[in-house]
């Protein structure tokens, strides 16, 4: 082989490279999110394995729906569970620990929604 | 035709992957025997293929020159398209390696009425290409959310900047957007002009095929038919850490991204697509024109003969050169001229 000097350090820089998760996640505790589900209700306004995958698309939805379309803003499940469409005041009124439960699966997936640059988070109540 | 036989092998993938991911056992073969398969080939293909180079000699200097090389101190040298020192081929490299600059300096021969040939410039290739690579880019290292638990800090960023027009939720990346345009340019280029379509075969059309593949069916599972990412990052970062797990529902969609993916690690170092590495190697860009200063020795070459100079040369056979009337740099000495001289008299 030719240019070793060259070769094998650049090969190196390129494993180095391509292996990175490894070494990064190397020795750092895992942290799977455990939201925290709300207690005082049975379930959600969608069936639960619809709203872990979409309940972002849901939420668009219901934004367009809601503000272009003048659609309704309170809505029944097929169990009868009637509940407010709204970011604010339907998801946070159950959900109502963001950081509990929103923000533990958002960090773990690295997701940022903007949407609280103007949606108020529900406050403590006990402040 | 010729896209038609790369077309039925992307979609025979797309199907054997939504067939396998039905059968039982068939989503952990894909998710994870699979991937460290495809990475193990991936790497060991791609230093196979370097080594492979690095061990082949390059018995001249042959860089491309593309500009007045260098001369006398008055004539103006063109550093970058013929560089003569180090330095300037390291300047060189960067800018082929990080700009494509020998894409930009694509010209377009057309013949027009007289006949007349004209060059243009043409820079569609060069800016498709551009843009291809770095959404590209930007993509991969956006991926690393999903193998890397607490997130690498430079996630974040290329998030944020990604996703900043706010469309939609989930948010519109603009690197998508880009990268489908870009590679449809690729593809349509091969197909639209008549020159290229000749020249391309299936090896061309397929990694387009391919890669337009990855992209739809990420962008399909990101967008349309949304996926439990929670339970996608368990895996994946299960991989990164040698402790997978298939937990959950995971849409189908995710194993057919998955396949393709592996599918192009794999055949990745054995195709056209090693110019990755083969970038860094080519000795047409990666050596500098200076074999007017310093001696390139074929490395091919018996070490034990001795370079043979003209000057050895002369003083080996200056007597029959000059017995043949040959022009000599350095005359016989004296006295041995005088004794030719007196034989020729004779
Ligand atoms: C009526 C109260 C209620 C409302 C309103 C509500 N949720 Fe839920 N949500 C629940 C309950 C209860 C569960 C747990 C269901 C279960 O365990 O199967 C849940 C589950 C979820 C889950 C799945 C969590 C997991 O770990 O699998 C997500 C995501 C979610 N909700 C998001 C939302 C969003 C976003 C909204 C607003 C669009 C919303 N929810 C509105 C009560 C509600
Ligand atoms: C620029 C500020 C802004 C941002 C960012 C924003 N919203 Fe809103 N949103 C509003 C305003 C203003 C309304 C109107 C409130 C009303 O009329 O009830 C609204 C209404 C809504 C509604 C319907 C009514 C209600 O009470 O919730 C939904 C659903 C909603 N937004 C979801 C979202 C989601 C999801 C995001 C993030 C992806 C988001 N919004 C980001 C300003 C914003
Ligand atoms: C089970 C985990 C989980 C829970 C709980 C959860 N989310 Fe999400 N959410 C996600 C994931 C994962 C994504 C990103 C999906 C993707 O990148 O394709 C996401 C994305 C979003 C987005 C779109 C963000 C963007 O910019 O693309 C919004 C808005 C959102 N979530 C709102 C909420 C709200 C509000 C809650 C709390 C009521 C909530 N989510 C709870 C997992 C969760």
């Amino acid at each position: 082989m030719y240019g070793t000097g060259r070769i094998i350090p650049a090969l190196a820089i390129f494993l180095g490279f391509m292996t990175f998760a490894v070494w990064y996640n190397a020795g750092q505790a895992q942290q799977p999110p455990k939201p925290e589900k709300p207690k005082d209700y049975k379930e959600c306004v969608a069936p639960t394995e619809y709203m872990r995958t979409s309940h972002m698309v849901l939420l668009n939805e219901w934004r367009d729906d809601i503000l272009r379309n003048g659609g309704p803003r309170t809505g029944v499940t097929a169990n009868g569970t009637s509940y407010t469409r709204s970011l604010q005041n339907g998801c946070m009124n159950c959900h109502n620990d963001k950081k509990k439960f929103c923000d533990t699966c958002h960090t773990y997936a690295a997701v940022k929604p903007y949407c609280w640059d103007c949606h108020l988070e529900p406050m403590k109540e006990a402040m | 035709m010729r896209i038609l036989k790369a077309l039925i092998a992307v979609v025979a993938l797309v199907v054997v992957a939504l067939v396998v991911a039905q059968v039982p056992g068939g989503q952990s073969l894909i998710g994870i025997v699979l991937p460290y398969l495809a990475f193990a080939i991936f790497l060991g293909g791609f230093i196979y293929k370097v080594v492979g180079w690095a061990a082949s000699p390059v018995p001249f200097r042959i860089p491309t020159t593309c500009g007045q090389a260098n001369s006398l101190s008055w004539v103006k040298q063109d550093k970058l398209d013929c560089p003569s020192t180090k330095l300037q081929v390291i300047g060189r490299m960067l800018l082929e390696v990080f700009l494509f600059r020998s894409l930009f300096r694509n010209t377009n021969a057309e013949i027009h009425d007289g006949p007349k040939l004209v060059y243009g410039s043409s820079k569609w290739l060069w800016l498709f290409g551009l843009m291809f690579h770095y959404s590209f880019l930007v993509i991969i290292l956006r991926h690393m959310r999903l193998f890397t638990d607490p997130i690498a800090p430079f996630v974040h960023n290329l998030e944020f900047f990604d996703g900043i027009m706010q469309v939609g939720a989930p948010v519109m990346y603009q690197t998508n957007v880009v990268f489908i345009l870009a590679l449809g340019f690729l593809l349509l280029r091969r197909l639209a002009l008549p020159y290229l379509r000749y020249i391309s075969l299936p090896a061309d059309y397929f990694p387009l095929l391919l890669i337009l593949g990855i992209g739809i069916s990420g962008i399909i599972m990101r967008y349309f038919l949304p996926v439990d990412v929670i339970s996608i990052k368990q895996l994946t970062v299960g991989l990164a850490t040698f402790s997978p797990k298939l937990e959950g529902q995971i849409g189908t969609i995710f194993f057919v991204h998955v396949f393709l993916v592996c599918s192009l690690m794999i055949y990745f170092p054995f195709s056209k697509l090693m110019h990755l590495g083969g970038v860094f190697m080519s000795p047409t860009r990666n050596m500098a024109n200076n074999s007017r200063m310093v001696r390139h020795v074929n490395p091919w070459n018996d070490p034990t003969i001795k370079p043979h100079s003209y000057a050895g040369y002369e003083d080996e056979f200056r007597e029959f050169m000059v017995e043949a009337g040959l022009p000599v740099e350095k005359e016989l000495p004296a006295e041995a001229g005088a004794e030719q001289e007196s034989k020729t008299a004779e």
